[in-house]
């Protein structure tokens, strides 16, 4: 268990990068701090691969230092930091069985016949395989599969930290909830420091203590999951967490008037002079539609998801979502929409500007 | 869409049946034609029925190059497998001398058979080869056309050499298909490198090595050119294998009725030990699945 320190890292795939764009991870500062668990959060290639085998010394980075508690590791290779990583990809050893490929980590390492016979009961009974221990594990399905190689990244008990890189992707949805609850419980017993690679963002919100956002290449905000939705420092956490996302909506700001094709929005604060691109950014829940009050919208479609409603409209031609309760009646003639100024973030070339008290 | 049935597509196969007709099974026919008839010249045939068949299975001449033919399978099979695998695991995995590496162990298989067996005749040779030349100058005793173990070293060095990449191409092969994550997660799991080798690589390759051993034996099993031009199957029958003896019955004695049975017999071996072997390395597999 340790404090992981990433001290200006960096990292390109190219051997001699030129401009921002060749590194695959840009350069970073982060604490993660001993015993938290984090959900690493992000869309397709934007480096979450690449953080995880960094830490764990699958990868050397091009710039920059990693810390255990203190210690300079960069260049110590994986077995020296004693990490335990479960892939994307799931990883058996065919040959094997259930059990010896449970076994196999610990095995490595020495231990002894009657300890690894008890871990690997342990650890079959939390990934639900405690039947199935004598076969081998070729020929098992792809989430038998992803289930060891899950098992096999929990094995060991004196990790320094445990990575996890989309897990349970191939999992059915009750398994995934219930090894979920196990991951939990795991965390909660040993405290180790976990971090968990998902693009599923309900599975990072209940997951974590804190949700780390990437994209492209860039760590954009860390943070707890209601510091996510209430206050997205970039546009992309806006628009990738929440479902639907955050709308953006471009903007001239002056004060505490956020002008939209000459109608304003009220603020809660006030700005200064921004450049750039500007824009405001509502969550559909801070939108309320109404007969009398607010800005034109034209509603396009409204979808019934259960929960609420969502209503597809269209504002000064920028599509943006709103979201009403289940009860809520919406009427044809409910042609307008107003923002809760408390809710209303503005954004400068993407980034969240922070406002002064008005 | 509904399947029509139209037998007339048999006629498509048609032209495939004959080729194979005139290529294989005539060819083959005539062969059993002979090994069941005898001879007194004049192309007047008798019926003979088994009796070749009899003759070849008690004669000891055959059964000795029947050893001497397994010996020498065995011998470049138990070489050739282990230095191929080696060699691939040893190789660059991609790059530039990966690309260089390949072309460079395409050539031996590039080269034809008695071209191959020239070389190494030239080569091995005491007066004017460099490998005959500067062993003997190093005091040590080779010559391969009066010594048997040197003979055997020669033909043997020589198979490894045509042969040994065909092996590690398809070794390498199979180890290019095995994902990076594979080898990530060992060292996660820190497994030692004979560890990864044996649970990682080598149920990877199985599948191409098994490949690589059939055709290897097979293969090995027909050699006829190399030998034959190096030591002609001297000195004395020290390294007559199963076809050179074949010629020397059919073409040298024009013995057609024995060197036809010989034939089948020897087209029968290779059939039942192919077999064997596929069918025990596939049970395997699957018992292990
Ligand atoms: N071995 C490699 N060589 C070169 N480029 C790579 C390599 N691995 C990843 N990349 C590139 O680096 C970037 C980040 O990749 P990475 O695998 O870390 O993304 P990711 O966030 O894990 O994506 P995903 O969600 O699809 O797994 C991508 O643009 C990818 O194409
Ligand atoms: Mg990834």
């Amino acid at each position: 268990m340790a404090k992981i320190t990433l001290d200006n890292l960096a990292h390109s795939y190219l051997p001699n990068p030129r401009s921002e764009d060749d590194f695959a991870l840009k350069e970073l500062n982060h604490d993660w701090d001993d015993g938290a668990a984090y959900a690493l959060l992000g869309s397709s290639g934007c480096g979450k691969s690449t953080l995880l085998n960094i830490i764990s010394g699958l990868l050397h980075p091009s710039q920059g230092r990693i810390l255990f508690d203190g210690k300079d590791v960069t260049r110590a290779p994986t077995a020296e930091r004693n990490i335990a990583q479960v892939f994307q990809f799931p990883v058996v050893y065919d040959t094997m069985t259930v059990h010896d490929n449970l076994a196999f980590p610990l095995r490595n390492r020495g231990r002894d016949e009657a300890y690894v016979a008890e871990r690997v009961q342990e650890i079959a009974r939390m990934i639900g395989m405690e039947d199935m221990l004598k076969k081998k594990a070729r020929g098992l399905t792809a989430d038998a599969k992803q289930k060891i190689s899950l098992g096999r990244g929990m094995v060991r008990k004196d990790v320094n930290a445990l990575l996890f890189d989309e897990p349970l992707t191939v999992i059915d949805p009750h398994m995934k909830w219930e090894l979920r609850t196990q991951l939990k419980k795991l965390h909660h017993d040993f405290g180790h420091t976990m971090i968990y690679v998902t693009h599923d963002q309900t599975e990072a919100l209940t997951f974590a203590d804190k949700v780390v956002v990437m994209y492209d290449g860039r760590v954009v905000q860390i943070g707890t999951p209601e510091e996510l939705f209430e206050r997205p420092e970039h546009t992309f956490v806006g628009y990738f967490i929440g479902s639907p996302g955050m709308n953006v909506i471009p903007a001239r700001i002056d004060g505490n008037k956020a002008y939209v094709n000459g109608s304003y929005v009220q603020l809660a604060r006030g700005y200064g002079a921004l450049d750039g691109k500007v824009e405001i950014g509502v969550r559909p829940e801070f939108a309320r539609l109404s007969q009398t009050e607010g800005l034109p919208v034209k509603v396009r479609r409204v979808e019934d998801v259960g929960r609420h409603k969502i209503i597809r409209a269209e504002f000064f031609g920028t599509d943006i979502n709103i979201i009403a309760g289940e009860d809520d009646r919406i009427s044809a003639d409910m042609n307008r929409v107003t923002f809760d100024a408390a809710h209303v973030n503005v954004y400068a070339n993407d980034w969240r500007v922070q406002g002064e008290a008005a | 869409m509904e399947k029509t049935v139209n037998q007339k597509a048999w006629f498509l196969v048609l032209p495939v049946l004959l080729l194979v007709a005139f290529s294989a099974v005539i060819p083959l026919m005539t062969v059993v034609n002979y090994s069941v008839q005898d001879t007194f010249g004049n192309n007047q045939f008798f019926w003979a029925g088994l009796e070749w068949f009899e003759e070849m299975l008690r004669s000891e001449r055959m059964w000795d190059a029947l050893g001497r033919q397994l010996m020498f399978s065995g011998i470049i099979l138990a070489i050739e497998i282990p230095l191929g695998i080696f060699v691939a695991l040893n190789m660059p995995k991609s790059g530039f001398w990966s690309s260089f590496c390949l072309v460079l162990m395409s050539l031996p298989l590039l080269i034809p058979w008695n071209v191959v067996g020239t070389i190494w005749q030239i080569f091995g040779r005491v007066d004017i080869g460099l490998l005959g030349y500067t062993l003997d100058a190093l005091g040590i005793n080779y010559n391969y056309t009066q010594d048997i173990l040197a003979a055997w070293v020669t033909i043997i060095v020589m198979d490894v050499w045509h042969w040994t990449s065909l092996v590690a191409l398809l070794a390498f092969a199979g180890l290019k298909s095995i994902p990076d994550a594979y080898y990530q997660a060992a060292k996660i799991d820190q497994a030692s490198r004979w560890k990864v080798f044996r649970f990682i690589e080598l149920p990877k390759m199985m599948g191409v090595l098994m490949i690589a051993i059939l055709l290897r034996f097979m293969d090995s099993f027909m050699i006829y050119t190399e030998p034959f031009v190096v030591t002609g199957g001297g000195p004395g029958n020290a390294t007559t294998l199963l076809s050179i003896d074949l010629v020397k019955m059919a073409l040298g004695q024009f013995d057609l009725g024995p060197a036809a049975a010989f034939s089948i017999m020897y087209f029968l071996v290779i059939l039942l030990i192919s077999w064997v072997f596929y069918t025990v390395m596939t049970n395997l597999d699957k018992r292990e699945g």
